[in-house]
C-alpha cells in the first residue's frame, strides 16, 4: 500500500502521460507495420488473403517457415521501382521548396499582422480543411480541364487561341500538392514566428542592421525549425501521395503511392506493394533517425566544451 | 534651491551637450507617456532617468533609441537632429533589459554583430571583439551560446555587444535589474569604472533611487511623463524640488506650515504638526503666510538630553524601533499626534540601548539640515 502509495504520483505526474502516446504509436504504428513486413515476407498467391503465411503446418505437428525475400530484391532490379521512388522523391521535393517560396511569405504576412487579423487570417488558411480533400482534388480537375475555368479565362481574355493541356500533366500534379499542403507548411511556420522575440528585431535594427539584414539574420534562422517542421509535413505524405497524381496526373506521373495501388488492387500482388510501403517507410525515417542521432551528439558536444 | 527643468541652467561653458530634447512628447491613444520634455545631456555624462514603473523615463529612452516616434518635439544627438532617423543610422546603442542576446549566435558573434553590419575587415572585428570581452571580463565565454550562461554573464555580453560599435551614447535600459542584490551593487561601480575609462555617454532608465544615486553624474526624476526634477545626486537629495521628489528618495518626514517671516535667508515657519517652531535656510524668496512644507532627512535629526522651547526641537514617545545593523530607525508620536522617524547610528556593538519603547525623547535639527518645499 505504501509502495502504491509512492508509485501513484510518479505515474500520474510523467510516466503515465509520456506512456499513451508510446502507447498510441504502438498500437496503431508499430502494429501494422509488423503485418506489413510480414506481408512483404509472404509469397504471393490466388486465395483469401492472397498470400500464403509463412507458418505452415504441413503434417500434425511439423510446421514450415517460409521466408520470401524475392520481392525486395526484385525492388532492386526492376527499374520501374527506381523510377517511381525518384519520381515521388523529385515531386516531393519540388512541392515542399515551392511551398516555402509560397508558405513563408504568407506566415510571415499573419504573425506580422494586427493582433485582430490573425486569427480571420489564419482561419482562411484552415478554411479548406472544412471541404473533403477529395472534392478539392476533384475541383482541380474542373478548373485544369481544356474547358476549364483557367482556359477560358484565357481564351476569353484573347491571350490563348488553343486550350493549353494542363490537366493530366505534372504541372496540374504540382499545382493540387502545393494547393493541398501549403497549410501543413504554413501553420507550424506562423507558431515558430509568432513565438520570436521581436526585441531581438529592435536589438538588431540598434546595432545597424536594415530591416532586411534583420530578416536575414535574425529572423530567418530563427525559423528554420518552423520551416524544417512545416517542410516535413509537406514532404513526408506527399511522397506516398496517391489521390493527386492519380487524378490530377498523367500516365506518366510515376509515383510509389500510385505503384502501391496498383500491385494492391490491380495486380492483387499484397507482399510486393507491402515490401513497397516497408521501404517506403524505412527511407522516410531512416534520415530523421540519423538527424536527431546527430543534433544529440552535436549538443552533447556543445555542453561538453 | 533648484527648480524643476533647471537642466540649461546646470550646463556649464566648458560641457558639451551631446543629447537635447526639445518640447517632446509621445502619446499613446489619450494618455501623455512623456509630456513636452525639456532636457540637455553632457557628453561623458553618467545620466539617469528615474522614477517609478509608467512615469515615461523607459518610452523616453525608446524615443532616443529610435524605437518610439515622438509625437511632437525634436531629439538632437551631437547637434543632429535624428528625430526621423530611423534606429539603424543612429548613433546609439542600447543594453536592453531582457539582454535580447542572439539565442542562434555564440557570445562572440553576438558581440560581432554590430560590427559586422558597419562592414568593418574581419581582423578588426576579431581585435575589438577580443577587446569588449576583456572589457568585461568574459574571455572564456567567447563559444558559448547565451542559453548556457548565466544572468550576470548574459549581462556582460549585452554590454560588449552595446559597447562594440564605440557609439557616442550608450541606452541602457534597467541594466541591473535582473541580478540579484550582491551581483547588482558589484556591477554598479563596475559598470560606472567601464563608463569612466570609455568616456561613452550613459543614459540609464531605473526604478531603483539607489542605483541611480550610487552610479549617476546626474539624476533626472520622471513623474508622470514630465520631469519633476533635475540635479546632482547630492543636490537630489539634500535639495529636494517637491514632496514627490524628496519623498521617492530616500526617507523624508514633512511638516506643512505657514511662513511667518524671512529674513537673511533664514525662514520662520509656524508648524502645529511639528509641536515647535520651524527656522529653516532657504535662499529663495518666500511671503509670510505661505503655506510650506518642512522636509527633515531621518539621519539629519539628533537626540538632546533636555528639551529646550526652541525653534526646530521637539520630543515625543518612541514608538517603534527597527534595528538594520548600521542604523536603528526610531517611530517616534510627537504631542500632536504626528508621527516623525529618525535614524541613529549603532556605534557601539555591546552599547546598552539608551533608546527604548515607550520612552519620552527630546529631538532637535539644524535650520540647515532641512529644507522648504512649496510644491
Amino acid at each position: 500500500m505504501k509502495q502504491l502509495h509512492r508509485l501513484l504520483p510518479r505515474i500520474a505526474s510523467g510516466n503515465l502521460i509520456t506512456a499513451i502516446p508510446w502507447f498510441w504509436l504502438a498500437l496503431f504504428f508499430l502494429m501494422p507495420f509488423l503485418f506489413v513486413l510480414k506481408i512483404s515476407l509472404s509469397e504471393a498467391a490466388l486465395a483469401q488473403p492472397p498470400f500464403l503465411d509463412w507458418i505452415q503446418e504441413i503434417e500434425d505437428g511439423l510446421v514450415t517457415i517460409q521466408l520470401n525475400f524475392g520481392n525486395y530484391l526484385l525492388l532492386i532490379e526492376d527499374d520501374l521501382y527506381l523510377a517511381a521512388f525518384w519520381g515521388s522523391f523529385e515531386i516531393a521535393v519540388i512541392s515542399t521548396l515551392l511551398c516555402i517560396l509560397l508558405g513563408y511569405p504568407m506566415a510571415y504576412a499573419i504573425a506580422r499582422a494586427p493582433q485582430h487579423w490573425r486569427l480571420p487570417l489564419l482561419m482562411l488558411v484552415i478554411l479548406p480543411f472544412w471541404t473533403s480533400f477529395l472534392l478539392r482534388v476533384y475541383a482541380w480537375i474542373g478548373i485544369l480541364k481544356n474547358n476549364g475555368l483557367v482556359n477560358q479565362l484565357l481564351l476569353t481574355l484573347g491571350i490563348i487561341d488553343q486550350p493549353l493541356t494542363l490537366l493530366h500533366t505534372p504541372v496540374a500534379v504540382y499545382i493540387g500538392v502545393v494547393y493541398s499542403y501549403l497549410p501543413f507548411f504554413v501553420l507550424p511556420l506562423y507558431a515558430t514566428l509568432t513565438r520570436l522575440d521581436t526585441t531581438l528585431l529592435q536589438a538588431a535594427a540598434d546595432l545597424g542592421a536594415r530591416p532586411w539584414k534583420q530578416f536575414l539574420t535574425i529572423t530567418l534562422p530563427q525559423s528554420l525549425p518552423g520551416v524544417i517542421a512545416g517542410g516535413m509535413l509537406v514532404f513526408i505524405p506527399v511522397m506516398g501521395e496517391f489521390v493527386i497524381p492519380d487524378l490530377l496526373g498523367g500516365p506518366d506521373t510515376l509515383m510509389i503511392g500510385k505503384l502501391m495501388w496498383t500491385e494492391f488492387f490491380s495486380n492483387k500482388d499484397w507482399p510486393m506493394a507491402s515490401a513497397l510501403a516497408t521501404v517506403l517507410l524505412l527511407v522516410l525515417i531512416l534520415p530523421f533517425v540519423l538527424m536527431r542521432h546527430y543534433e544529440q551528439k552535436a549538443s552533447r558536444q556543445a555542453q561538453e566544451s | 534651491m533648484t527648480t524643476p527643468n533647471s537642466a540649461a541652467a546646470l550646463t556649464l561653458p566648458d560641457e558639451q551637450p551631446i543629447v537635447q530634447i526639445d518640447k517632446l512628447t509621445k502619446t499613446f491613444g489619450t494618455t501623455y507617456a512623456v509630456d513636452d520634455i525639456s532636457l540637455t545631456i553632457n557628453k561623458g555624462e553618467f545620466f539617469s532617468l528615474l522614477g517609478a514603473s509608467g512615469c515615461g523615463k523607459s518610452t523616453l529612452l525608446r524615443m532616443l533609441a529610435g524605437f518610439e516616434t515622438p509625437s511632437s518635439g525634436r531629439i538632437l544627438i551631437d547637434g543632429q537632429d535624428v528625430t526621423a532617423v530611423p534606429p539603424y543610422l543612429r548613433p546609439v546603442n542600447m543594453m536592453f533589459q531582457n539582454y535580447a542576446l542572439f539565442p542562434h549566435m555564440n557570445v562572440a558573434q553576438n558581440i560581432a554583430y554590430g560590427l559586422k553590419q558597419e562592414k568593418m575587415p574581419r581582423a578588426a572585428i576579431r581585435e575589438r571583439v577580443q577587446e569588449m570581452l576583456a572589457l568585461v571580463q568574459i574571455d572564456a565565454l567567447a563559444s558559448r551560446k547565451p542559453d548556457q550562461l548565466s544572468g550576470g554573464q548574459r549581462q556582460r555580453v549585452a554590454l560588449a555587444r552595446a559597447l562594440a560599435k564605440h557609439p557616442k551614447i550608450l541606452l541602457l535600459d534597467e541594466p541591473l535589474g535582473a541580478l540579484d542584490k550582491k551581483l547588482r551593487e558589484q556591477t554598479q561601480f563596475e559598470l560606472v569604472n567601464i563608463q569612466e575609462r570609455l568616456g561613452i555617454t550613459f543614459i540609464v532608465v531605473t526604478h531603483d533611487q539607489e542605483e541611480a544615486m550610487t552610479m549617476s553624474s546626474r539624476i533626472a526624476l520622471m513623474r508622470d511623463g514630465r520631469i519633476e526634477q533635475v540635479d546632482n545626486p547630492r543636490r537630489m537629495y539634500e535639495f529636494p524640488a517637491s514632496r514627490y521628489a524628496a519623498g521617492f528618495i530616500g526617507s523624508v518626514n514633512l511638516f506643512s506650515g505657514q511662513v511667518i517671516s524671512h529674513d537673511d535667508d533664514l525662514v520662520q515657519i509656524h508648524c502645529e504638526q511639528a509641536g515647535c517652531e520651524l527656522q529653516v535656510h532657504h535662499s529663495q524668496p518666500l511671503t509670510p503666510g505661505m503655506d510650506v512644507t518642512v522636509a527633515i532627512r531621518p539621519e539629519k535629526i539628533a537626540v538632546r538630553q533636555q528639551h529646550q522651547n526652541e525653534a526646530n526641537s521637539t520630543q515625543g514617545i518612541i514608538q517603534e524601533i527597527a534595528y538594520l545593523g548600521d542604523v536603528s530607525i526610531y517611530h517616534v508620536e510627537l504631542a500632536s499626534g504626528q508621527r516623525l522617524q529618525f535614524t541613529q547610528p549603532n556605534v557601539q556593538a555591546l552599547a546598552e540601548q539608551p533608546l527604548t519603547w515607550g520612552q519620552q525623547v527630546a529631538i532637535h535639527w539644524s535650520a540647515f539640515s532641512c529644507g522648504v518645499l512649496t510644491q
